[in-house]
């Protein structure tokens, strides 16, 4: 799914600048620790959290993980759009929960970990 | 490739935001090398799972890497208490993290399990009352 079909899904506001166009995201991973998604994920392309704090970005780029959704209405600061913006990777905002927004995207395709 | 890279960094201690630094420009440094996603990606996760630990309870340190054509290199090491077990500090789950940590999405006691899977050579230092340092080597042909 490329980045503006994940913003229309989940009624995203795209906080980073200049979103890559041509990102084709295929999986996903949904935790608010930091430590599963580095035990757990392996070929994830966007993180879904809870969590919103620069370690979600720093752990995103360790991880290859191209995309950031944040959700329940959460929005990062300015100095973790600047450090995303920076690596090259998307944070996105939704008010959706968790649940509903991974449910949303499992339901278009994208998949996870171990199936 | 026959040159050997070294780099040296400080990892302050208590700075949640800058914590991930000297991981960020290691991985930087694989990656305009030409080393492998894989071996790029285990590099990062071991490094910035040990510099997280130095930076929640080693009140910060340094982290050493020399990266030579076959291997990347890496010692983290703090004047932190020290691991008193270091056998049930191995264990998936055991944490000692304060729920403050637990609130930035770490301290779910995966870090030594995690820093062990993703490297190929792991040996740990410690002794308590004066500090911890955490050897990490991840060879570039690792299958």
């Amino acid at each position: 799914m490329r980045i503006a079909e994940i913003a229309e899904l989940l009624k995203a506001e795209i906080c980073t600048k200049d979103p890559s166009q041509d990102l084709d995201i295929l999986s996903a991973c949904s935790a608010d620790l930091m430590s599963d998604v580095m035990a757990f994920s392996k070929e994830n392309a966007m993180l879904l959290t809870g969590l919103v704090n620069p370690q979600v970005v720093r752990t995103a780029e360790m991880m290859d993980i191209k995309v950031v959704v944040f959700v329940r209405g959460k929005k990062p600061q300015p100095p973790m759009i600047e450090l995303a913006e920076e690596k090259g990777i998307v944070l996105l905002s939704t008010d959706y929960p968790l649940f509903v927004a991974s449910g949303k995207l499992y339901s278009k395709g994208i998949r996870g970990r171990g199936e | 490739m026959n040159n050997v890279i070294v780099r040296d960094y400080d990892i302050p201690a208590n700075d949640f935001t800058a914590a991930g630094e000297a991981s960020s420009s290691v991985r930087k440094i694989l990656v305009q090398l030409g080393v492998s996603p894989y071996v790029v990606k285990r590099t990062s996760i071991a490094m910035y799972e040990a510099e997280i630990n130095a930076v929640i309870h080693g009140h910060g340190g340094k982290a050493h890497v020399e990266i030579d054509g076959s291997k990347v290199y890496i010692r983290i090491s703090d004047e932190g208490p020290g691991i008193p077990d270091l056998e049930l500090a191995m264990q998936e789950g055991y944490s000692t993290a304060p729920d403050s940590i637990r609130e930035m999405g770490f301290g779910a006691g995966m870090g030594l399990s995690n820093i062990k899977k993703h490297s190929d050579i792991m040996k740990i230092d410690t002794e308590v009352n004066k500090g911890t340092t955490v050897h990490i080597t991840v060879f570039f042909n690792a299958i």
